[in-house]
C-alpha cells in the first residue's frame, strides 16, 4: 500500500523562484537555469511512491539534492511546487496547525550530526516530542523509557548528550524519533557520521529494529553500501532529479545510466549478491526411483564428477561420487543410498556470496544452496566469479522455480 | 568662505528634544517606576546587616565562580576594605544605580534581541542603531537625559541603560542566530510551535551567550557611574567627581579602588554563573 506519493515535486532556491519553473518545464538542466537565472534547483520535478513498511532510500552524492527533498517531505523547507500526499492528504499544501500535527504523531526525523539539545539529559531528549504535544510527565517518561530500551540505552537517561559516543548518540535520536510512535521515520544520513564499524552496527540494529516495527523508513544516504543493505528499494539522485528508482539488484545490474553505472561501479558486489543470485540449476539424481548407473549416465552427460542426490520432494540428502558409484555397478548393486555423503557444505537462499565465497573454497564439491532443507541450487566456484566480476547474475526466480518444479 | 552653509543639526537635535519633552507624561511615568526599582534595590540592600554582606557574597563567590579560595578571599578583604574606608553607604547607591540599569536593560534588552534575531530586517534596523548608542561619547547621553528626567538618579540610570543595553541585545542576537540549524530543524520537525521552540530549545541554546551579553552590560554601567555623578547621581562615582574637581588624589583614589573592587565582584560572579551554566 503507499504511504507516501510524491508528485512533481520541485524546489528551487532563491528570489522569485517561479521564474525557473517554466524552465524546468523545457526541461533545461540545473546548470542552464543557474546561469539564465540565478536560481538553484534544489529538487527537480521528483516523483515516487514509498510503500508502507518499506526502508526506501534515497541516495546521491553531495549536492545531488537528497538532504532537500528530505526535508520537502515534511515541509522544514517550504516546496516551490508539487505535491507531497500521506495517505490522501496533501502536506504541501496544509496550514500550519495540521503540519504541526502530522509532525507530532506521523512524522519522525533523525538527523545527521544527531540534532541533539545539549543542555537536556538523554532522557529528556527523548521526551521532547512528546513535551511539545504536551503530554504528562508520567507517561512520557514511560514512553521515553520504553524507546531507549528499545535502542539498547537503558541506564543513560540521565546523561548528557556530551558524554555519549556518536553511535550512542545517534541512538538517543531515533529513540527520541521513535518516542511519538510515528509512522514514518525520516532519516537524513542518519549513520553518515558514524565510524565504518559503528555505522554497520547500527545499520543491522536498524534492520532489526525495522523487522518488528515495521515504519515506513525514507533513509538518505551518499553510502551506496549502505543503500544496498538497508534498502527495500533505492532511488539515485543527480542535480536534484530522480535518475533510477529499483531494487538494490535492478540497480545493481541494470544501472539506468552511466552516472548509476558509476556509482554501481566500486559496490562490494560479495556482500550485495546472495546464494541465490549466483547458483546454477543443480543436476540430481532421485535414489529412491532411480540407480547407480541412471546417475553416472547422468553425470557423464554433464561431465561432472559428483552428483546431488535428493528425494522426491527434492529434499536434499548429500552427494555422491562417480567413482564410487562404479564401483557399486562393478558389483552389480541396484541401490546407492549406502554411499551417499551427507557432510556437503550447504548454503541458504539469502546467505551473502562473501559468506559463500569462504565455504566453498573450502570443500571439493559444489556448494548445495537449500531451502527448508530443499536442494534449490548449486554453487560453483566459476559462476561466483563471474558474478563478482558484474556478469550473469540470476535476479529473476526462474532458475530456483525450474528447479524446483 | 565655505562652499556649502553648514547644516544647522545642532537645531534640529535641541528642536526634536524640545519637542519631544512635550511627551512629559511618558518621561514621569518612567522616571518613577526608575525611581521605584531604585528605591526598592536600596531598600533590600539596607536592610541586610554588613556583617551579612561581607561574609555572604564571599561565600556566594566561592559556590557560583568555581570554588576558588583565592577570589574568595579577595571579595572579603574587598568589602571588608570597602566598609573600612567608610564607603558602604556610596557604594550601596551605587549598586543600586548599576543594578537597576543592569535590570532595565534585561528587560528591554533580551526581548530586543529575540526579535532582532528573528527578523533580518529588524536586524538590519538594530545594528547601525546599537553602534551608535556604544560610539556616541558617553557624555553626550548626558544632555537629553537631563532635558527630559532633569538631575538625579534616575537620569544617570537612563544614560547607563543607553549605554550598557547594546550588548545584552546584540548577544541575545548572536546567541539565537548561533543555535545549529540542525537542532533547530529537530525542533521543528517534532512540531514545535514558535514559541515552544523560543522557549523550550533557542533561549535555552542560547543562554551562555545572553549571559555574557548581561555580563558586559553590568560592567558597561559600572563604567557610567562617574560620569553620571555629573549629573547628579550620588554614591561612589559623586565621590570621585568630586575628588576630581578638588584635585584631591587621595580620596579619589580611594573611592576609585572601592568602584574597582565592586566591578571585579560583579564581572567574577556573573561570568562564574556563566561557567556554571556551560558546565551544567
Amino acid at each position: 500500500m503507499t504511504k507516501i506519493r510524491v508528485e512533481d515535486l520541485t524546489k528551487v532556491f532563491g528570489k522569485k523562484p517561479q521564474r525557473a519553473l517554466s524552465l524546468l518545464k523545457e526541461n533545461k538542466t540545473k546548470g542552464e537555469i543557474l546561469e539564465a537565472t540565478g536560481l538553484t534547483v534544489g529538487v527537480n520535478k521528483a516523483s515516487f511512491d514509498v510503500n508502507e513498511g518499506e526502508v526506501f532510500v534515497i541516495m546521491g552524492l553531495s549536492g545531488s539534492g537528497k538532504s532537500t527533498l528530505v526535508r520537502l517531505l515534511n515541509r522544514l523547507i517550504e516546496p516551490t511546487s508539487g505535491a507531497v500526499y500521506l495517505d490522501d492528504k496533501n502536506l504541501a499544501e496544509m496550514d500550519e496547525k495540521t503540519l504541526r500535527t502530522v509532525r507530532r504523531r506521523d512524522m519522525s526525523m533523525v538527523f545527521q550530526n544527531f540534532g541533539l539539545f545539549p543542555f537536556r539529559s538523554i532522557q529528556s531528549n527523548v521526551e521532547f516530542g512528546l513535551e511539545i504535544q504536551g503530554l504528562g510527565r508520567e507517561e512520557r517518561t514511560q514512553k521515553a523509557i520504553e524507546a531507549l530500551k528499545l535502542v539498547g540505552l537503558e541506564g543513560y537517561e540521565n546523561m548528557l548528550p556530551d558524554e555519549l559516543s556518536g553511535g550512542m548518540q545517534q541512538r538517543v535520536g531515533l529513540a527520541r524519533a521513535l518516542a511519538n510512535d510515528p509512522e514514518i521515520l525520516l532519516m537524513d544520513e542518519a549513520f553518515s557520521a558514524l565510524d565504518p564499524l559503528i555505522r554497520k552496527d547500527m545499520q543491522d540494529e536498524l534492520l532489526d529494529l525495522q523487522q518488528t516495527m515495521k515504519r515506513t523508513i525514507i533513509f538518505i544516504t551518499h553510502d551506496l553500501d549502505e543503500a544496498l543493505r538497508i534498502g527495500d528499494r533505492i532511488t539515485i539522485m543527480k542535480d536534484g532529479a530522480i535518475v533510477q528508482i529499483g531494487t538494490p539488484e535492478e540497480i545493481l545490474t541494470n544501472p539506468a545510466n552511466n552516472y548509476v553505472e558509476k556509482f554501481v561501479e566500486d559496490v562490494d558486489r560479495s556482500k550485495v549478491y546472495t546464494a541465490q543470485n549466483v547458483m546454477a540449476r543443480p543436476e540430481s539424481v532421485q535414489p529412491e526411483r532411480e540407480g547407480p548407473r541412471v546417475a553416472l549416465q547422468r553425470m557423464r552427460q554433464s561431465g561432472i564428477s559428483s552428483i546431488y542426490a535428493i528425494r522426491r520432494d527434492r529434499e536434499l540428502l548429500g552427494i555422491v561420487h562417480a567413482s564410487e558409484l562404479s564401483k557399486l555397478v562393478d558389483e552389480g548393486k541396484d541401490d546407492f543410498s549406502e554411499v551417499i555423503r551427507t557432510d556437503v557444505p550447504r548454503v541458504e537462499l539469502h546467505t551473502p556470496v562473501s559468506e559463500v565465497i569462504d565455504i566453498i573454497t573450502d570443500s571439493s564439491v559444489p556448494a548445495a544452496v537449500v531451502q527448508d532443507g530443499k536442494l534449490r541450487g548449486i554453487i560453483i566456484r566459476s559462476s561466483v566469479l563471474s558474478a563478482l566480476s558484474g556478469k550473469e547474475v540470476n535476479l529473476d526466480e526462474t532458475i530456483s522455480e525450474s528447479t524446483s518444479s | 568662505m565655505k562652499l556649502f552653509p553648514s547644516l544647522p543639526l545642532a537645531e534640529w537635535v535641541e528642536a526634536l528634544v524640545d519637542w519631544l519633552t512635550n511627551a512629559d507624561l511618558l518621561f514621569e511615568a518612567i522616571e518613577m517606576l526608575i525611581s521605584f526599582i531604585l528605591t526598592a534595590l536600596q531598600t533590600v540592600m539596607e536592610v541586610v546587616p554588613i556583617p551579612v554582606f561581607i561574609i555572604g557574597i564571599p561565600l556566594l563567590t566561592f559556590f557560583f565562580a568555581g570554588r576558588k579560595i583565592g577570589l574568595t578571599i579577595f571579595v572579603f578583604l574587598g568589602l571588608f576594605l570597602i566598609d573600612n574606608l567608610g564607603f558602604w553607604e556610596d557604594m550601596l547607591i551605587m549598586l543600586s544605580l548599576v543594578l537597576a540599569a543592569t535590570i532595565i536593560s534585561v528587560v528591554v534588552g533580551i526581548p530586543l534581541g529575540i526579535w532582532m534575531s528573528k527578523s533580518n530586517t529588524v536586524e538590519m534596523i538594530m545594528k547601525p542603531i546599537l553602534d551608535f548608542m556604544q560610539t556616541l561619547p558617553q557624555f553626550v547621553y548626558l544632555i537629553p537625559a537631563v532635558a527630559f528626567f532633569g538631575i538625579g538618579m534616575e537620569p544617570g540610570v537612563i544614560a547607563s541603560v543607553i549605554f550598557g543595553m547594546p550588548p545584552t541585545i546584540r548577544l541575545t542576537n548572536l546567541g539565537i542566530r548561533e543555535v545549529s540549524t540542525e537542532v533547530i530543524e529537530a525542533a521543528d520537525a517534532f512540531g514545535s510551535t514558535p514559541s515552544q521552540k523560543l522557549y523550550k530549545v533557542q533561549l535555552p541554546m542560547a543562554r551562555t551567550t545572553i549571559m555574557a551579553g548581561v555580563n558586559q552590560t553590568i560592567m558597561l554601567s559600572l563604567s557610567m557611574v562617574v560620569i553620571a555623578s555629573m549629573i547628579g547621581a550620588d554614591g561612589l562615582g559623586d565621590i570621585v567627581y568630586a575628588a576630581v574637581g578638588r584635585n584631591d588624589v587621595g580620596s579619589g583614589f580611594e573611592a576609585g579602588i572601592a568602584i574597582v573592587i565592586v566591578a571585579i565582584i560583579l564581572d567574577r560572579l556573573t561570568s562564574g554563573f556563566q561557567l556554571k551554566q556551560k558546565k551544567k
